[in-house]
């Protein structure tokens, strides 16, 4: 099937890195071409969110602020639950061009595997008490 | 990518494909966990049918057997490979190119148009 784990993007726009950064990386700017509202605390660890007048929202976690050349934040996966807690990586990546930027993006991890952690601890141990209990009723059944 | 990433996806993508299949997996959904015989009564598919698919689901991870009362066996919907599947339709449905093309659409804008009301969104997002 081939399925893609990370979506790239390539794009020059004729503005200069510092107005792409600001589009990227304001409120302001956020809530003109992306969202409809948005806030950004604008460091690694910071939080920022988006929402959409159609009731939309997306929490983000801004991980990398290098200006005016990378900007990362991870996000909810689109389409999963609100409280699922796996996210997908985005990466901006601004290189000046002449007078304009060559804009990359990179999303990355929508291959991630469900945690089935869980699951096999789980699984692991109903199978060890299935077996100590085996183990009690020879040993009782030898008694 | 892992390869057995793309069998989970393949194999969930495969059991949707059949109306029967997602009709026995939207009842495990609804009611929870159901023998093939309670299925039957609910569902307007043969006893014997729906065993059938349920036995192809419980090997590609879509339900787990277990057992039940009066020592029939009762299947559980299992959610985690459906959330296989999901995340490759999240990737498809990631619309980078519409959401760059605002982005530069709207740095035309405010350079030609500095103190403008808020800008026509070119698109919703969702």
């Amino acid at each position: 099937m081939g399925f893609p784990d990370r979506i790239e993007r390539t794009v020059e726009i004729a503005h200069p890195p510092s107005e792409v950064w600001a589009a990227l990386t304001t409120a302001e700017g956020l809530a003109a071409w992306f969202g409809n509202e948005a806030s950004v605390d604008l460091r690694p660890g910071g939080s920022a969110w988006m929402t959409w007048t159609n009731g939309h929202t997306v929490d983000m976690r801004v991980e990398r602020v290098e200006e005016p050349t990378v900007f990362g934040f991870t996000w909810q996966i689109y389409g999963l639950p609100k409280d699922d807690p796996r996210r997908t990586y985005v990466e901006f990546t601004l290189e000046p061009v002449g007078a304009g930027t060559r804009l990359t993006v990179v999303e990355s991890g929508f291959a991630q595997l469900p945690t089935d952690a869980h699951r096999t601890a789980y699984d692991g141990n109903t199978k060890g008490w299935a077996s100590e209990l085996g183990e009690l009723v020879s040993y009782l059944d030898a008694g | 990518m892992p390869a057995d990433v793309e069998a989970i996806a393949e194999r969930v993508f495969t059991a949707l494909a059949d109306p029967t299949r997602r009709a026995i997996l939207a009842a495990l959904a609804a009611g929870g966990p159901a023998t093939a015989t309670d299925l039957a009564d609910r569902l307007p598919v043969t006893r014997q049918a729906i065993a059938k698919h349920l036995a192809l689901m419980a090997e590609a991870g879509l339900v787990t057997a277990e057992p039940g009362e009066r020592r029939r066996v009762r299947y559980r919907l299992r959610s985690a490979p459906m959330q296989v599947a999901q995340q490759f339709l999240a990737a498809l449905a990631r619309d980078w190119d519409r959401s760059l093309e605002a982005l530069a659409e709207h740095l035309d804008q405010s350079v030609r148009k500095p103190t403008t009301t808020p800008l026509q969104k070119a698109r919703k997002h969702v």
